[in-house]
């Protein structure tokens, strides 16, 4: 046990060295936690966010160009005034994702009780803004009709008082989520690549026979790989985290790190065990690679870290139940913005593991019978 | 053959086909040649001699133009080589072939493609093409094998085939990198008989060759023997032995040798046995291993004696490998039993790898770790105790004469070097037994026989057992015993003289050819010899087009390349199946529509109108309920799990202020936690709870409650469902015709860099533009194919039609496929391994095809950096023309511009390619 434990700890150090002697790697790791997180985060932008809109105003009255100074920034880009016949072609163009539409004598009609149409045309493939832009767009035009026609405040006119609280994220802004989902996204894609190119290069090289006819095991040689790429893996990945997340983005972390880190050296683990898979299946690194993009690009996208899990159908969530990402979104997102504790991010962090341990289970007794046959 | 007449002229008198002056080479710090100055008769046989490194190749693709000159002058054929133009007019008059065995072939194609597609690039009409093929076939004895892969010739077949390819234009110059290396004695003689028959019939045909082989040299012309980049002797071989007062020209070479590059070298001497160990070291019975159907050892059984070196000898891929590799347990025997110091051979067993030391055919140590480092590790892996390991370290570096470069990283240092490390890395543990796959291919003759005192040392004066392969006869000669192997079976075994005496052979050589014509029946040669034809190829000079632009040429690549792929099952699978699969797991899996919201009620009133108040939550299928809440910290609790998503909470009395107009506050609590869904669920809760409170004022105070006199309408365009599927499928469209296509395309170009058939565009005709366009079209076709599945899912799976223009469609399909193929070949033109080329796709056309091309975030929303990223990039003008002819309904009139762009897009990739594409190697 003891030799087994030093060799892992030999070949481990070893593969810190093979690392730190390639800089396209470094650079890719140093790339990926940092620009990569704080672009993407402060980019990408699933909310409301600077949507372009357009007025087709008819009424010219006081109350219309109310409305259009009632659209600001950040929500929306300053309205453009377009005419009538621009409207189609502009929004088949794209241009704008949402057109409003005020009838001439709006604000007449409105004095006169004859209760005026107004029309927002939304584009409605732009799926991202379309639904929840059309209801702050709503919303705001009853306000400002509303505080128009010396009402009290909208809201004060209906019998019930409803107080929203967003919990964990209170002004639902999404850098706070997209930041650290793209830490996750990024020790997926890191763990699979690194750990994969690594049993590649050893076999490309000529290196894993020699480590194959030594008093080395298989099991040492995956496991001083998985240690040694996680080891870096999860260091970025936690200093990606209190530097570049919690500092410069300024998102508040609710939970507990280490607990966090601990899930993070399970997940990479069971990532990791699963590029070794994924190596054994691949004579080259060309191979891996177009192996590799597919389950990198689903495994980030179908996990809950883009789109809510529960708007994907059934069958489609049981499947991904059975890769590793989606259980630590979960996990990531109960500890990190819920404070949640092991109590109640244990049955994810079981998964984790339980899904690690068949990945590389299966590797292991794939891997000597394919690392040396080059046939 | 060999003749007294200097440098200058040629055996016959004529002027010199190539003239090198002051030529200096260099990669990176280490400089090839060095001040390189030489000319090279015409209308003979002429010849480079040296070792591995030392330049052989660079000369060899200088002169032919198909690398780039550094410094210096080179003349070929009568033109200064430097100029464009004389390349372009006399490459169809030389003929390149690269080093290593069928590197310049295609190993998918049959032996007929193969030529088929160099005559194309050649520009022959179809019967000519047929005509030569046929007769070099003849010639070389192939014919009875036109329809076999190259890739499952044996090596000296697939050598002959290469020189097929090269013969095919009938050039005036014929160029040969290193023609006969790994190759079996058997072959590498016909060969040379054949190059000789070429040459009799064409006697103006300059032909250029170099080799390691040094007794091959001896049947040249003319030579040149080189080292280290530089020239030291010249003329024919006998001469060169007279300046060196040698019989053979291996020894004259290492006496011409610079001094200090020689200095302490003498012969080595190989001592006799001194105590016979009758014990064995390693007994083979019957081993056989296959591979599918092919057969690569097939029965081979042998019993080595401890202390004894037995070396193996044959031709690459006669299963020499294999059979090492099952002796340390790397490869499973399929049949058979090995047996180590007389226990049967157990893969698993720590303790026997522990006595055996193994040293691969390649470099395999670790080339980013220094020497010491390597050493080291192998030491602490062998378990070497603590506190000796780094005296037996030390031991190593000085044993081995390595301590001065104890520091640096193998990488850097020269062959010889880094075989004695290996050897170093093999003995650190002190094994009894040695497994030594071919140690000495490529490394000097004097640091060849350095390392054969080490061996001859380890064996007489440690009683190591050492088990080697070659094919160096004369490294055969020096093992006490040999076994001649030969397409997997063992020939014979014996010593070595006593094997040439039985064979009646006065050299080893020639009983180990003896052999071969034994085992491969009648030779074959000869028949072939009687077959060729006198009106050949010979008599009429080859009709070859130095036009700029020839469709020909093109075609030639594109045709092959579709071979190529469809005979590449995973690529294709890659390139047909990605995309469908990628497509359905998206088109269900992402999804902006938000549904089934899990939330609970945290009823603290429980009267009628709280009850009215829910029941509408009930109804709405974006809302799924869960059971009640019954206490603030169960709340907590379970917004915290994530179990639910949104909590209502309702306050005691909510009933009693609602009918009492008091204006009763009703808490609603989301989980932030995923802001798109926080926020669409905001949306849907407003809009429930102010449509409850307008029905309770309606009912209530009876009057008409709208709110605010006024309507808004929403029209939700293109999309009336408001459903994801319907923008993103269009979307991952764009996607997928943007992702795999560049991937493949990459890939098209840089393995040819890294397998060396790019060696074929470098050395004919064809220019850059139709290698490229050659390459794009079936990535195109194949893309075009692609689309018209993913289409099909669209239409049949996910019912999504196409309202708009389809001819809008299509077009921009075929526009936007050759951009993305365009982008693919640019990454590939500048990059040089398939990963970086696979990566770098990946990297540089994901983000903005994901994130800035419309497909998630509008583009007329985004600004600044992420704008300009997205409008450079093909995808963003693609997804407009997808969505709008899918979901839009939109025709020419709204997206000619994108085309336009499109097309833009295409052409430019496509000369960004040329540029960097470079027809000489730099």
């Amino acid at each position: 046990m003891r030799y087994h434990l030093m060799n892992i700890f030999r070949l481990g150090i070893k593969e810190l060295r093979s690392l730190k002697a390639d800089p396209v790697l470094l650079v890719l790791i140093v790339y990926t936690f940092t620009f990569a997180i704080y672009a993407v985060a402060t980019g990408a932008r699933f909310e409301v966010d600077h949507a372009a809109v357009a007025i087709v105003d008819e009424d010219r009255s006081g109350l219309s160009r109310r409305i259009q100074d009632a659209l600001l920034e950040p929500l929306f880009k300053r309205p453009v005034e377009i005419a009538s016949s621009e409207i189609d072609p502009a929004m088949n163009a794209g241009q704008y994702v949402f057109v409003i539409e005020i009838p001439p004598r709006f604000e007449q009609d409105l004095i006169s009780g004859r209760t005026p149409s107004i029309q927002i045309n939304v584009d409605a493939t732009a799926m991202t803004q379309a639904g929840n832009g059309a209801v702050y767009l709503n919303s705001i035009i009853l306000q400002e009709v509303a505080t128009y026609l010396q009402q009290r405040q909208l809201e004060a006119s209906l019998p019930i008082n409803v107080v929203l609280h967003a919990k964990f994220n209170p002004n639902l802004k999404s850098e706070w989520f997209t930041s650290v989902m793209q830490v996750i996204n990024n020790i997926t894609i890191l763990s699979i690549i690194l750990s994969g190119a690594a049993l590649i290069r050893e076999r490309e090289h000529g290196t894993i026979e020699h480590l194959l006819v030594m008093p080395v095991t298989p099991l040492e040689i995956m496991l001083s790989k998985i240690l040694a790429n996680g080891l870096v893996i999860v260091t970025a990945a936690s200093l990606s985290l209190l530097v570049i997340v919690e500092r410069l983005l300024g998102v508040p972390i609710a939970g507990s790190i280490p607990l966090f880190i601990a899930g993070a050296i399970i997940y990479q683990f069971s990532v990791a065990a699963l590029g070794i898979l994924l190596a054994t299946y691949t004579n080259s690194m060309a191979q891996f690679g177009l192996l590799a993009i597919p389950v990198l690009v689903v495994m980030n996208l179908l996990s809950g870290s883009t789109t809510p899990m529960e708007s994907m159908p059934v069958w489609l969530q049981n499947v991904m139940q059975l890769t590793p990402s989606p259980h630590f979104v979960s996990f990531a997102q109960a500890v990190l913005y819920r404070g949640a504790g092991v109590p109640i991010v244990w049955p994810d962090m079981a998964a984790l593991v339980i899904i690690g341990v068949a990945y590389f289970a299966v590797a292991a007794l794939r891997f000597r019978r394919v690392m040396t046959s080059f046939h | 053959m060999a003749s007294d007449a200097p440098d200058e002229t040629s055996p016959i008198g004529q002027p010199p086909v190539i003239e090198v002056r002051a030529v200096q080479h260099r990669y990176g710090k280490t400089a090839a040649l060095d001040d390189m100055t030489l000319s090279i008769p015409a209308g003979c046989m002429a010849g480079i001699i040296g070792p591995d490194g030392v330049g052989k190749s660079t000369l060899l693709a200088l002169v032919s133009g198909v690398r780039r000159l550094q410094e210096g002058e080179i003349t070929t054929l009568g033109g200064d080589i430097r100029d464009a133009r004389h390349r372009r007019e006399t490459c169809s008059r030389i003929a390149y072939m690269p080093q290593g065995l069928g590197k310049n072939l295609y190993p998918t194609l049959s032996v007929f493609e193969n030529l088929d597609f160099f005559g194309r690039l050649f520009g022959q009409p179809e019967a000519e093409r047929r005509e030569r093929i046929a007769e070099l076939l003849k010639a070389t004895g192939l014919d009875p094998f036109p329809d076999r892969p190259a890739g499952k010739l044996s090596g000296g077949m697939k050598q002959k085939l290469s020189l097929c390819c090269a013969l095919i234009h009938d050039p005036d110059l014929l160029v040969l990198d290193e023609p006969t290396t790994g190759v079996d004695p058997l072959s590498r003689r016909q060969f040379w008989k054949l190059i000789e028959r070429i040459r009799a019939r064409r006697p103006g045909m300059s032909v250029l060759v170099s080799t390691a082989y040094m007794e091959e040299a001896e049947r040249f012309d003319w030579l040149a023997a080189l080292y280290d980049g530089r020239l030291i002797a010249t003329g024919s071989p006998a001469d060169v032995m007279k300046q060196a007062g040698e019989s053979t020209l291996e020894a004259a070479f290492i006496k011409l040798l610079p001094t200090e590059s020689r200095a302490g070298h003498e012969p080595v001497v190989v001592r006799p046995r001194s105590t016979h160990d009758e014990t064995l070291a390693i007994e083979a019975e019957g081993l056989t291993c296959r591979f599918g159907t092919f057969t690569a050892v097939d029965h081979v059984s042998f019993r080595i004696q401890r202390g004894e070196i037995f070396g193996f000898l044959g031709s690459n891929g006669c299963g020499k490998t294999t059979t090492m590799k099952m002796l340390t347990g790397l490869q499973p025997a399929t049949e058979g039993e090995a047996k180590l110091f007389g226990q049967k051979l157990d893969a698993h067993d720590m303790n026997t790898r522990r006595r055996v030391g193994y040293m691969s055919q390649s470099f395999s140590l670790y080339g980013e770790l220094t020497v010491r480092q390597n050493l080291v590790l192998h030491a602490e892996l062998y378990r070497i105790p603590a506190d000796r390991t780094q005296a037996r370290v030390s031991e190593m570096l000085s044993n081995f004469d390595l301590a001065d470069v104890a520091d640096e990283r193998p990488e850097s240092l020269p062959l010889g070097i880094r075989q004695r490390l290996q050897l170093a890395v093999a003995v650190i543990h002190s094994p009894e037994l040695l497994i030594l796959d071919e140690p000495t291919s490529g490394v000097d003759p004097i640091a060849r026989d350095n390392f054969w005192r080490y061996l001859i040392n380890l064996s007489r004066n440690d009683g190591v057992t050492i088990f080697l392969s070659t094919h160096f006869m004369n490294e055969a000669e020096r093992c006490d015993r040999i076994s001649l192997m030969h397409a997997g079976k063992v020939l014979a075994v014996g010593e070595p003289l006593v094997l040439a005496k039985e064979r009646h052979a006065a050299t080893l050589e020639d009983a180990f050819v003896s052999y071969l014509e034994e085992a491969s029946g009648a030779s074959q040669e000869a028949e072939a010899e009687e077959q060729w034809s006198d009106e050949g190829i010979d008599t009429r000079k080859a009709q070859t087009q130095t036009r700029l632009f020839q469709f020909g040429r093109l075609w030639a690549y594109a045709r092959r390349e579709t071979m190529e792929i469809l005979r590449d099952p995973i690529r294709l699978a890659f390139a047909l199946a990605g995309p469908l699969i990628l497509l359905l797991t998206f088109g269900y899996g992402i999804s902006f529509d938000v549904e089934n919201l899990s939330y609970a009620v945290f009823d603290q009133d429980r009267t009628y109108e709280s009850r009215q108040l829910t029941e509408n939550f009930r109804g709405s299928r974006y809302f799924s309920e869960k059971p009640e809440i019954s206490s603030s910290a169960e709340m907590d609790q379970r917004l915290k799990t994530g179990q639910i998503t949104l909590a209502i909470e309702i306050p005691p009395g909510f009933g009693k202020d609602l009918v009492s107009n008091k204006r009763p506050e009703v808490g609603v609590w989301l989980d932030g936690a995923m802001p798109f869904r926080a926020e669409t669920a905001r949306g849907y809760v407003t809009g429930l709870i102010s449509e409850t409170a307008a029905e309770a004022a309606r009912s209530r105070l009876g009057r008409d409650a709208t709110l605010v006199p006024i309507n808004v309408e929403t029209r939700f365009r293109y999309n009336q469902a408001f459903k994801s599927i319907y923008a993103i499928v269009p979307g991952v469209i764009m996607l997928m015709l943007v992702l795999i296509p560049a991937i493949m395309a990459a890939i098209g170009v840089v393995r040819e860099k890294e397998t060396g058939s790019i060696a074929n565009f470098r050395s004919t005709p064809v220019s850059r533009l139709e290698f490229l366009l050659g390459k794009q079209l079936p990535y195109v076709a194949i893309a075009l194919v692609s689309f018209v599945t993913l289409l099909f899912v669209a239409l049949v799976v996910f019912g999504i039609p196409v309202k708009g223009s389809f001819m809008v469609l299509a077009c921009g399909t075929v526009l936007y496929v050759i951009a993305t193929t365009g982008f693919g070949l640019f990454v590939s033109s500048f990059t040089s391994t398939q990963v970086a080329a696979v990566f770098a796709t990946a990297i540089i056309s994901i983000i903005p095809a994901v994130n800035f091309s419309g497909l998630l975030v509008p583009v007329s929303s985004l600004s600044g950096a992420g704008r300009f990223l997205g409008l450079a990039f093909p995808a963003a003008w693609y997804q407009p023309i997808s969505i709008g002819t899918f979901t839009k309904g939109l025709g020419f009139r709204d997206l000619w511009l994108d085309l336009v762009v499109l097309l833009i897009f295409g052409v430019v990739f496509l000369a960004a390619a040329q540029i960097a594409l470079r027809k000489q190697e730099p």
